[in-house]
């Protein structure tokens, strides 16, 4: 092929053909790319809508005005249940056959009476008056009034009948059932009731878990880091401790709940459920993370600033420790943040160890039976009531909102840090 | 669009040797800009056919820029303006007749560092060919790597192992292969970015030989740092510095008699 | 409580003898510290570690050991009709006195022997508790007085001090051996313990999978069948639902991401991938549950299928949308690993941008292209959370994506929750999952990170 024949292929009717469709390709090739990005963020969307949208409403919770009277003899007896059954009924003159009046106190949560005991063990004072309080409404109220239930339809197929539904409407006008936020939420443990459930207890759970982790792999990381990246000889342990913390790190996370059923709780024995054993398990689970972005940051320090140290005659430790880790810090501290935020939302290996069991109350140590966050997830998205499916997403959105802020602190902080060399 | 005639000449170029070999591409006041920061301050160049054109001068001076220029590589870097005219055969190469993937077809580009694709030394060769659809039939293919590889003086050490991949070769071969690659589209011109620089003596040698053969079917520019290189190699020499264009004229004139004081300073090594 | 005590005591001695260490050191050479041979601060620290160290040892061993000294002297006082039953009544028995002992119900009436036990246990632990403290800071009070005595000038405090440290150092970074040689021995001593009740042939290649067992001990072996042939298609089924998805969306980001996308534009798209990157899996199972396969099945039912609520196919999609950012980022790595030079020999050429992606970049990067592949693939096998929730618990063999199936891990999330004996196969058969699951995804990992490491290191 000469070079005129060329030139004049390169300005052949041909060539602008092919040139065109190239061209297309090229387009369609950049369209996908696009769809590619589109399709990831718009399953983002969906899932953070559907996540909002089921569980907006779970900050809100129905709650029932009753006139009650705390009588001195029932108050003795704790029958607390009895007097807000006659504060109810009062509301209700003209229901007095026995369905009407169960109808009537299925309209309230069950733990209601408990609610009146509360308000007695923080004033006694009010015993022997009449009072106006405020009780959670029972969970299918709560739902009918958010709108999750049809008032029309077949009585059979509705959750509420008509009778309910016309005394949950007369309630409503009078103003005696409203929407107010939903402070059990935030304030209580687990409970099969959805109006009674909270997530405190889990949060609560979490912290401790996250103690115990964060005092365990933060410690041992950082070490772990600092001698492989510093002092450690280039041989073949090394080698096999650096092969052995990757392939860690991408080990299946109910691989170390297996691990930690077997040796905590098998061998030496550790209580079930503990926050105690979850932290452990977690700890050996992020240890890979936070050694692999701890020796980065180390990495990315200079060595520049070892000779200068070491030409003065520090030791090799104290070059490290005077030195070289203050400017890895920020660095290793955004990859703690970020082992972290990923211990927080781990669920799978904590059902191994137990932490997945019904607990209403809040723990109080780290050898308390606990549930963590994630796992009160698991459970309530386990609970078919439509009440729980609403706490659940919320739960959600309050574990995300823990994540956003632990990695929007990781995200300053590298920010804020950031140097280049 | 024909602006041959709207092109004046240029005057450096003009001034002592009258253009008894037609331009193939010519540099009318390019300025290119990184972003705020000016590479290039108004280059005017002319690139006559089937001669080698050397650009010297110092490092970060402007040479491996304004190559860029020549067949568009720049557009790949982002903020990065190039203003005034670059005509190849009297055509605007930024203007709307000709595409920057036809004009890159019809003037090829050799690198500094060789850069063979990860594929075997075949389909290195075959590649262009392939995309601008220059082959119709396996055979025809067969034929312009061969030649391609002749012209390149690479086929007799590779005949045997054309199935093997590219980055097999030594770092002289594989450069020989990246100029038969660039020839295997038959461009026009070659541009050259330092072809050497990575190299031994031995196989500088073999391409600079290359490059004299080349020419008889090639108008060639080459950027070197080698001011021995570029007496050697080429016919034409424009001096660069600080993103201006000093001096351009016969390389003997430059080595010999240069007229700036800039261009005298270079080559007698007392900055570089 | 003694514990907290314990601890508070020793950090407040080691701050005592730091100080007591450094101001000893000082006064040794009347003030003249360049007569030392460490700095002062080394001799505190010296001092410290004399005081912390060995009481920390002993409250280790200590720790380590008292919950099983305890039990054999509790088993030991216990009636001979409690203990001589067999291991498994005995692990019972050992369980009961420990939920007793921590409060714990056992949700049935309790033996008063056993009752007692756990008081004795309760109490022996009390007092092993206090001893500890006991020891522990006459301990602590001992080692501050030697390490105290031993400062001088020509006390070699910093090299001693660094040799601590050092050793300190290398005992951290072994705890990650430690870590994989406990879970390799874990899963194999309990999987050989399943292995000796159900043969592995049986395991491996058995394509019936029901593990609920007979109630009553004497019928171990009689029901249940172990043959995980259906875990395996259904891990598999699943795997490749979620790849179909992650691989082509994750890698064409990537590609987009860096070839095409100007940096602007990426600083808000990275964010995206990041935040899917960093959704927890609960979360990602809540939503394939309650929101991807009621959708699936309704669109199902529009073209006319019959598609399972917990559908292979549900879960997968989800799956493949958590896998997605890995995907990407991994990619994204090794694409931008290609070096320029690559690309400006492809487009010097004349081609355009997507030629040189497809016909250089991509072929290029496709060593760690595919390693990366291979890390999401073994990580949606071990996924757990999406599967438990969204996939079923049936052990079907099909390949029909619209129904039902479940994976290994699913079976070790379901037969390990709950009550359960340690002993029964039922149990220590998802030890023998765990085994299979953990072989695969490290020869996965270990196969990629190697050729990851191979293709950097070919164009660093």
């Amino acid at each position: 092929m000469s070079v005129t024949t060329a030139k004049s292929h390169y300005q052949s009717e041909a060539f602008a053909r092919r040139l065109r469709a190239r061209y297309a390709a090229e387009r369609n090739f950049k369209i996908a790319g696009i769809a590619a990005i589109a399709i990831a963020s718009l399953m983002l969307v969906v899932l953070l809508t559907s996540i909002v949208s089921k569980g907006y409403t779970a900050f809100w919770q129905a709650q029932v005005r009753v006139e009650v009277t705390f009588d001195k003899a029932q108050v003795e007896e704790r029958n607390y249940a009895a007097i807000l059954r006659q504060g109810l009924y009062a509301q209700f003159p003209q229901i007095t056959e026995r369905s009407g009046r169960r109808m009537l106190n299925e309209l309230l949560s069950s733990g209601a009476p408990y609610e009146l005991e509360a308000l007695v063990a923080r004033d006694p004072s009010i015993v022997g008056t009449t009072r106006t309080v405020w009780v959670r409404a029972d969970d299918e109220v709560d739902q009918f009034v958010k709108g999750y239930f049809p008032r029309t339809g077949p009585e059979a197929e509705r959750r509420l009948n008509d009778a309910k539904i016309a005394a949950v409407d007369a309630m409503t006008a009078s103003g005696a059932l409203v929407q107010s936020f939903n402070t059990t939420l935030f304030s209580a443990g687990d409970s099969r009731e959805a109006e009674q459930a909270g997530i405190w207890g889990a949060v609560v759970g979490s912290l401790l878990t996250l103690l115990i982790t964060m005092a365990l792999s933060v410690p041992i990381g950082i070490a772990a880091a600092v001698y492989l990246e510093e002092f450690a000889p280039k041989n073949k342990w090394t080698d096999l401790i650096e092969v052995n913390i990757n392939n860690l790190a991408a080990v299946p996370s109910i691989i170390f709940g297996l691990l930690g059923l077997a040796v905590f709780l098998g061998f030496f024995g550790l209580p079930r459920s503990a926050p105690v054993v979850g932290g452990l398990v977690m700890a050996l689970m992020t240890l890979p993370v936070i050694i692999i972005s701890a020796r980065v940051a180390l990495k990315s320090v200079p060595p520049s600033i070892r000779e200068a140290a070491l030409g003065i005659g520090a030791s090799p430790l104290q070059t490290v420790t005077h030195h070289v880790l203050p400017l890895a810090m920020p660095g290793i501290l955004t990859g703690t943040i970020i082992g972290m935020a990923r211990a927080l939302g781990e669920t799978a290996p904590l059902l191994m160890i137990g932490m997945v069991a019904f607990i209403v109350d809040v723990p109080h140590g780290l050898t308390d039976s606990a549930t963590v966050l994630p796992v009160q997830i698991y459970m309530w998205a386990d609970s078919p009531e439509r009440a729980f499916t609403e706490r659940t997403s919320a739960a959600i959105m309050i574990l995300l909102g823990f994540l956003i802020l632990m990695n929007g602190l990781a995200v300053f902080l590298r920010k804020k840090f950031e140097r280049r060399w | 669009m024909n602006v041959q005639t709207h092109i004046p000449t240029s005057a450096q170029a003009g001034a002592r040797s009258a253009p008894a070999v037609p331009n193939k591409m010519v540099a009318r006041d390019v300025k290119v800009f990184y972003g705020a920061k000016q590479a290039l301050k108004g280059i005017n160049v002319d690139i006559q056919e089937n001669k080698v054109l050397a650009l010297i001068g110092p490092s970060g001076c402007g040479k491996s820029t304004f190559l860029r220029c020549l067949n568009r590589m720049n557009d790949t870097i982002e903020n990065c303006r190039v203003e005034g005219l670059i005509a190849l055969d009297g055509e605007d190469v930024y203007g709307k007749s000709i595409d920057a993937v036809q004009l890159r077809a019809r003037v090829g580009m050799v690198f500094q560092k060789p850069n063979p694709f990860p594929k075997s030394i075949y389909d290195n060769i075959a590649y262009g060919p392939r995309i601008h659809g220059m082959a119709t039939g396996r055979e025809e293919l067969d034929e312009v790597v061969q030649t391609s590889l002749q012209r390149a003086g690479l086929w007799n050490e590779v005949k045997d192992r054309l199935r093997e991949p590219g980055t097999g070769l030594s770092g002289g071969q594989q450069q020989r292969l990246c100029i038969a690659r660039a020839i295997a589209v038959s461009p026009e011109v070659i541009l050259m970015d330092e072809p050497c620089s990575a190299l031994d003596p031995i196989a500088t040698a073999h391409i600079e030989e290359l490059i004299d053969e080349l020419r008889e079917n090639f108008t060639i520019v080459i950027v070197t740092h080698n001011m021995q290189q570029a007496a050697r190699v080429s016919q034409k020499t424009a001096f660069f510095h600080l993103g201006d264009m000093v001096e351009c004229d016969d390389t003997e004139e430059i080595f010999t008699n240069p007229r700036d004081e800039r261009t005298q300073g270079y080559i007698t090594g007392r900055y570089g | 409580m003694q514990i907290t005590v314990l601890v508070l005591i020793l950090a407040l001695l080691t701050v005592i003898g730091f100080q007591m260490g450094r101001t000893r050191a000082a006064a040794s050479v009347g003030g003249r510290v360049v007569e030392l041979h460490s700095v002062p601060s080394y001799h505190g620290f010296y001092v410290a570690l004399w005081a912390g160290l060995p009481a920390l040892f002993l409250f280790v061993l200590w720790t380590a050991s008292e919950g099983w000294l305890i039990m054999q002297m509790v088993l030991a006082s216990l009636p001979a009709r409690l203990t001589s039953g067999d291991p498994q009544a005995l692990n019972l028995l050992k369980a009961d006195i420990l939920n007793i002992a921590h409060g714990i119900s056992t949700g049935r009436e309790s033996d008063p022997d056993v009752v007692a036990a756990a008081q004795h246990y309760g109490t022996l632990r009390d007092i092993g508790d206090w001893s500890l403290l006991a020891v522990g800071s006459c301990l602590a009070v001992v080692g501050l007085a030697y390490g105290h005595r031993r400062i001088g000038p020509d006390l070699r405090a910093r090299n001693r001090v660094e040799r601590v440290v050092s050793v300190a150092l290398i005992v951290c970074s072994l705890v990650a051996i430690l870590t994989t040689v406990g879970i390799v021995l874990s899963l194999l001593f309990e999987a050989l313990r399943f292995f000796a009740v159900v043969s592995p042939l049986e395991f491996l290649f058995g394509t019936h999978w029901s593990p609920q067992m007979a109630m009553r001990a004497d019928q171990v072996g009689s029901s249940g069948s172990f043959g995980a042939i259906p875990l395996f298609a259904g891990t598999l089924l699943i795997t490749v639902i979620a790849m179909v998805v992650a691989v082509p969306i994750g890698l064409m980001s990537a590609i987009y991401m860096s070839e095409y996308a100007n940096p602007a534009v990426r600083t808000w798209l990275k964010p995206i991938l990041e935040i899917l990157a960093g959704i927890p899996t609960v979360v990602y199972g809540f939503f394939a549950a309650l929101t991807m396969a009621p959708f699936v099945r309704v669109i199902g039912q529009d073209l006319g299928l019959d598609v399972s609520s917990e559908s292979a196919l549900s879960a997968g999609i989800v799956m493949g949308v958590m896998i997605i950012p890995f995907v990407s980022s991994l990619s994204d790595d090794v694409i931008n690993a290609v070096p320029q030079s690559l690309r400006d020999g492809s487009y010097g050429l004349g081609a355009t941008k997507s030629e040189t992606i497809r016909q250089v970049v991509v072929p290029a990067a496709l060593p760690g292209i595919v390693a990366a592949i291979m890390l999401a693939v073994s990580r949606a096998i071990g996924e757990t959370m999406i599967v438990t929730m969204a996939a079923g618990l049936t052990a079907n063999l099909t390949a029909n994506p619209l129904e039902a199936v479940t994976t290994v891990t699913t079976q070790i999330a379901t037969l390990l929750v709950g009550d359960q004996e340690f002993d029964s196969p039922k149990t220590l058969s998802a030890f023998g999952l765990g085994l299979v699951l953990f072989l695969v995804t490290l020869s996965l990992n270990m196969v990629a990170l190697r050729v990851v490491q191979k293709y950097r290191e070919k164009y660093d």
